[in-house]
């Protein structure tokens, strides 16, 4: 919404001071300043020159050479990158030393070898409309070589880019903004009523209107004008549509425009002779019916859509969004029905966003119309068009719909200031209020008040609603800052720290945190060989981003091939991230995983990866059992067990799999669900003092099928060794043609010692031998000797 | 037979001659070993006459010390400058190196992230989460934004194909942890909730459909807007430092009234918009099954991917999701 400052000085003359203080003022009140502009200044020197002739420049295809007469009847050359203008037309030239609004100063220069006298002016470079491209082409008849202010009626004027809040419909108008700033700077606010005078027969003789829909139509005004002016609309006015954004079009849609800007009231004017009887209704549309709107497109409409119809039930316009073909006014009109009316915002968001019309009529409907501006907003539509020769029926057709009666509000003055953290009285809350039109009155004990709600604000109709006026006028920044205490000791959650603890031991080990985007394309999953896509998103902007994951596997391949692309290879990176593999409640699963990507590794190192996380977390009876896992290598892949439940899995990226991504490195792969990982049983063993006694350390080595997990064979050891085994592990693997097809060594590091002696030759020979015997036994393996 | 005397001397001389440690040891050997002269004239003394024989005992014994000492000397000498010999063929130059183990990188999101939890947790907050993907009830219905609402079409929001169309979607702010925290929790409640949001958006510098968001939520007895107020200046003298100051601005969301935006001012003087926050709305408040007039209660909400791309001079939001090792390693 942008406003200016001389328009606003129009209901409050005493707004003053500083351009930046304003701005200030108005952030400060929630009418958040993007931008603030200075217009139809830095002007001088810009004058009104017409074009003689054009030419191409010999040397250069983006730029001709125009003669221009800046009045005094001699051909003057200027260079110029804009093609639109024709012979005749007026142009702004900016003359030999102007300096520019943007700073920029003008000389008499060389280009490519022709000289040129001076720049051609778009809109855009002196304030007048967002056109950067073209030659800004001014109105015939302007006198050539008159200062371009002086030609227009330009005045040196600010303006204030604001962003308005959907909680705000008053400050969709120039008047609203005025009413805010003014209470807040304690100064006048005054809107002068229309002057109007009607002549001949009375509106309510030549037209009529019915509704149909009196929840979505609370009021529809209506007058009726004759003699409309069919050129183009007064300078002054043009100039300030220029300023606030809208590109003058003639005299009736330009007031029409005006009269929204300035009093927030949409308004639509329909050819008189085109509307049977003058008669106009409104309904819901009917499912399925057609309508042309102004633009030529033909609308299918919904029951949810609300229709302006004729005598004979046929829509000719879609209420606040855009008025029909049928009926729209030409050069050739001269009767004119001008309507305003107040329409429900729900439904005008509805239709204005099913229907990608988004306007700024249903901008201010959809936040909620003021229904008390309709007739003042029809009678300074009648006035303005008076000036330009317009004249009016006498009277107003005001047909209302369902207009709820507005309850006060009651404000209890302790609840106010218990929510602001203020120590304001009542008297001082209400001071705030009665300037923006909240009407007070104190009630008995004067700790409340009860407040009458302007037709303006539609948004506020509770007690934290005004609560809210109060605070914004008294200023945020006038409320003393305190920080309340908590007898609560901040902290994380075990999950949460072990999250961290993770973190830290993945980095600690050399892995890299990665962030892949959770979102899939379609055959992702496929591709990395996990199966069928996940749960889809609906309206994706790319497909890319169509379809969630089921695990953490296509995004860090991604990162790892993207890296190797790069040729950075070997690389190690770890995720925590959520993922939906399937199933759920009233809400779709929703699994925390982890995973490990470890390019340039075999699978073992997933395992050792495994052992040090499991190990990390305390977890009871981690495990690997070997088998195979979708997507990975079949012989290097196995399940993650935590306490004899399956977490995860782990191994090595199929290669098929690594071909797909163009992976050339062994790829080890470590994924477990988090979740379940944190929750399966964990905890130390039971704490047992150092033995004071020298232990004894022997190796065993085994020949062993395949079949048999070097796991399995440890734990067969521990079992046989009992309490005297202090540990086991594998330290060495071989295969020999000695040993067989299909059979490999494993030799194990035992250790045995005892709390509360040295373990003597016998004992030790004794463990020893139901070691072995209990692995010959159980695995078909044989002691190498 | 050699006279003791003269057997020190040539010890002496023997030691000296012999340059290390195993030329020593022979010595050690031909000095005192089983057929050394020494030996042999102790084994000759069975023959001497008792007194003879207690003085040359007495001599042989004096030159025995005498030989071992200086064997022991000259060994130590000689150990001394092996050892010395051994450290300086050891001399390594200690930048060749040519393993590089690698350091682990944690993402400036998570760093950033858990700084923020720090922050809060310091100042008594407990740290809350909720599902990616959740409810329309949950986005929306309980933070007052009725079916229908134009507010919600400030979130672009993205559905996914689970039950009923329109009921599942990827949540548009983490505060939907608000309203299940609320509804889970007795009050008081000082809880921040960080989490990963979505939103239909097109990736550019500044946009990604994915981004993070950190909640903050206080419900208390008397909880003001000037604890809001406070509570942000606090969070900005802590986590961006002496000289950060904070203010608010009076904007508009569905779930808080009175509703701000709140911005951070730098040294500098300039302005960094940062996030959202007010008071919570009373019909929050019931939709939780919290009676506003007993409790009262404030939230504040920002983004995290902002935070860390200012901490970290980065100038494009893809950076962060590209898992570029040249990215992730300089952190």
């Amino acid at each position: 919404m942008k406003v200016l400052l001389s328009w606003l000085r129009e209901f409050a003359p005493d707004i003053d001071g500083e351009p930046e203080h304003l701005a200030e003022v108005l952030s400060d009140l929630g009418l958040a300043v993007e931008e603030l502009s200075y217009v139809g200044q830095g002007l001088d020197g810009i004058v009104v020159a017409e074009v003689l002739a054009t030419r191409p420049h010999p040397d250069a295809d983006r730029i001709h050479l125009v003669d221009v007469d800046a009045g005094d009847g001699e051909a003057l050359q200027v260079c110029c990158g804009a093609f639109n203008m024709a012979v005749g037309d007026l142009v702004p030239l900016a003359t030999v030393g102007t300096t520019m609004p943007g700073g920029m100063e003008i000389a008499r220069r060389k280009m490519r070898g022709e000289w040129s006298n001076g720049m051609l002016c778009s809109g855009a470079e002196i304030g007048m409309g967002d056109d950067h491209e073209g030659i800004l082409i001014l109105d015939q008849g302007l006198s050539l070589g008159v200062p371009l202010t002086e030609a227009l009626g330009i005045h040196p004027d600010v303006l204030f880019d604001l962003e308005v809040n959907p909680n705000r419909p008053d400050a969709m108008s120039v008047m609203g903004v005025a009413r805010d700033l003014a209470a807040r700077l304690g100064v006048a606010f005054a809107v002068t009523a229309p002057g109007v005078e009607g002549v001949g027969q009375p509106a309510a003789e030549r037209a009529a209107v019915s509704i149909a829909a009196p929840d979505f139509c609370r009021r529809f005004g209506v007058r009726v004008l004759d003699n409309v002016p069919s050129g183009p609309s007064p300078r002054w006015m043009a100039n300030r549509l220029l300023a606030v954004g809208q590109r003058p079009i003639n005299a009736v849609v330009d007031l029409s425009n005006y009269v929204m800007f300035e009093l927030g009231q949409p308004n639509h004017t329909y050819d008189l002779d085109l509307v049977p009887g003058g008669e106009l209704g409104v309904r819901m549309a009917h499912r399925g019916e057609q309508l042309t709107t102004l633009d030529g497109t033909a609308r299918t409409l919904t029951t949810y859509d609300g229709v302006i119809v004729n005598r004979d039930d046929e829509a000719i316009g879609l209420a606040g969004v855009m008025g029909g073909a049928s009926t729209e006014i030409s050069a050739d009109t001269r009767s004119v029905l001008l309507e305003a009316a107040w329409w429900d915002p729900m439904t005008i968001a509805r239709t204005a966003r099913r229907l990608g019309l988004r306007s700024e009529a249903s901008a201010r409907f959809e936040r909620g119309a003021d229904p008390d501006i309709i007739p003042m907003a029809l009678d300074r539509f009648v006035e303005l068009a008076a000036a330009l020769g317009a004249t009016t029926s006498p009277g107003m057709i005001d047909a209302t719909g369902n207009r709820p009666e507005p309850s006060p509000v009651r404000v209890r003055t302790p609840r106010a200031n218990s929510i602001l953290g203020t120590e304001l009285s009542t008297d001082e809350m209400t001071a705030l209020l009665e300037p923006i039109g909240f009407a007070c009155e104190t009630g008995g004990d004067g700790q409340e008040f009860e407040v009458s709600i302007p037709s303006w604000r539609l948004d506020s109709a509770t007690e934290i609603d005004v609560i809210e006026e109060v605070g914004r006028l008294h200023g945020f920044s006038n409320i003393k800052r305190t920080v309340p205490v908590t007898e609560q000791a901040g902290a994380l959650t075990p999950q949460q720290q072990d999250r961290r603890g993770i973190r830290a031991l993945f980095t600690g080990m050399g892995i890299t945190e990665a962030m892949p985007l959770p979102f899939l394309a379609p055959g992702d999953l496929a591709r990395a060989g996990l199966g069928d896509d996940g749960i889809t998103v609906t309206n994706p902007l790319v497909a890319e981003e169509s379809i969630m994951r089921t695990s953490l596997r296509p995004g860090l391949l991604k990162a790892v091939a993207y890296n190797a692309a790069r040729r950075t290879t070997g690389v190690s990176l770890f995720e925590i991230g959520r993922t939906n593999p399937g199933g759920g409640g009233e809400l779709p699963a929703e699994h925390e995983h982890l995973a490990v990507i470890v390019a340039g590794q075999e699978a073992t190192a997933a395992t050792a990866l495994w052992r040090r996380l499991a190990r990390h977390l305390a977890v009871s009876n981690p495990g690997v059992v070997n088998g195979p896992v979708d997507g990975l290598h079949p012989g290097r892949s196995g399940q993650v067990l935590a306490d004899g439940q399956p977490v995860g899995a782990l191994g090595e990226i199929d290669p098929q799999v690594l071909d797909a991504y163009e992976i050339d490195e062994r790829v080890a792969w470590l994924e477990v669900d988090l979740g379940a990982l944190l929750e399966a049983d964990r905890g130390l063993a039971p704490y047992r003092a150092p033995s004071r006694y020298p232990s004894s350390d022997i190796d065993l080595a085994f020949t062993v099928p395949d079949e048999v997990s070097a796991d399995e064979v440890a734990a067969t050891i521990a079992q046989a060794g009992g309490e005297l085994l202090a540990s086991v592990s594998l330290f060495d693997v071989f295969r020999s043609e000695q040993l067989g097809e299909g059979r490999r060594s494993l030799a194990y590091a035992l250790r045995f010692e005892a709390a509360d002696r040295t373990l003597n030759d016998a004992e030790v020979a004794a463990a020893r031998q139901s070691c072995i015997d209990a692995v010959t036994a159980a695995h078909n393996a044989t002691l190498r000797g | 037979m050699a006279e003791p005397e003269q057997l020190v001397v040539e010890a002496e001389r023997q030691a000296a001659a012999a340059t290390t440690l195993d030329e020593l040891s022979a010595v050690r050997t031909a000095l005192t070993g089983k057929r050394s002269p020494l030996v042999a004239a102790r084994k000759a003394l069975g023959n001497m006459e008792p007194d003879a024989r207690k003085q040359a005992g007495q001599a042989l014994n004096a030159a025995k010390a005498s030989i071992d000492e200086i064997l022991s000397a000259r060994e130590a000498e000689l150990a001394a400058a092996a050892r010395t010999a051994q450290l300086a063929a050891e001399r390594l130059d200690l930048t060749e190196v040519t393993e590089h183990p690698a350091s682990g990188h944690l993402h400036v999101i998570t760093q950033t992230w858990q700084e923020l939890e720090d922050v809060f947790v310091g100042m008594g907050y407990r740290v809350a989460e909720g599902p990616e993907i959740e409810s329309e009830w949950y986005n929306f219905g309980a933070l007052n934004f009725p079916l229908g609402h134009p507010a919600r079409d400030m979130y672009d929001t993205l559905y996914v194909d689970y039950g009923e169309p329109g009921t599942t979607l990827l949540r548009t702010h983490t505060s939907p942890v608000q309203a299940r925290v609320m509804e889970n929790q007795e009050p008081p409640i000082y809880v921040v909730a960080p989490g990963r949001c979505f939103r239909q958006d097109t990736a550019d510098a500044t946009h990604m459909p994915v981004f993070h968001q950190i909640e903050g939520l206080v419900v208390d007895r008397d909880t003001t807007l000037g604890d809001l107020a406070g509570t942000i200046e606090a969070f900005t003298a802590a986590y961006f430092g002496p000289g950060f100051t904070s203010r608010l601005r009076p904007s508009y969301f569905p779930f808080t009234e009175p509703s701000a935006e709140f911005d951070i001012q730098r040294p500098d003087g300039t302005w960094l918009e940062l996030g959202g926050c007010g008071m919570v709305h009373p019909n929050v408040f019931k939709a939780c099954g919290i009676d506003p007039e007993q409790w009262q209660g404030f939230a504040f909400g920002f983004g995290i991917d902002r935070l860390a791309l200012i901490r970290f001079g980065i100038d494009d939001l893809r950076e962060l999701w590209t898992n570029d090792m040249r990215f992730l390693g300089q952190f």
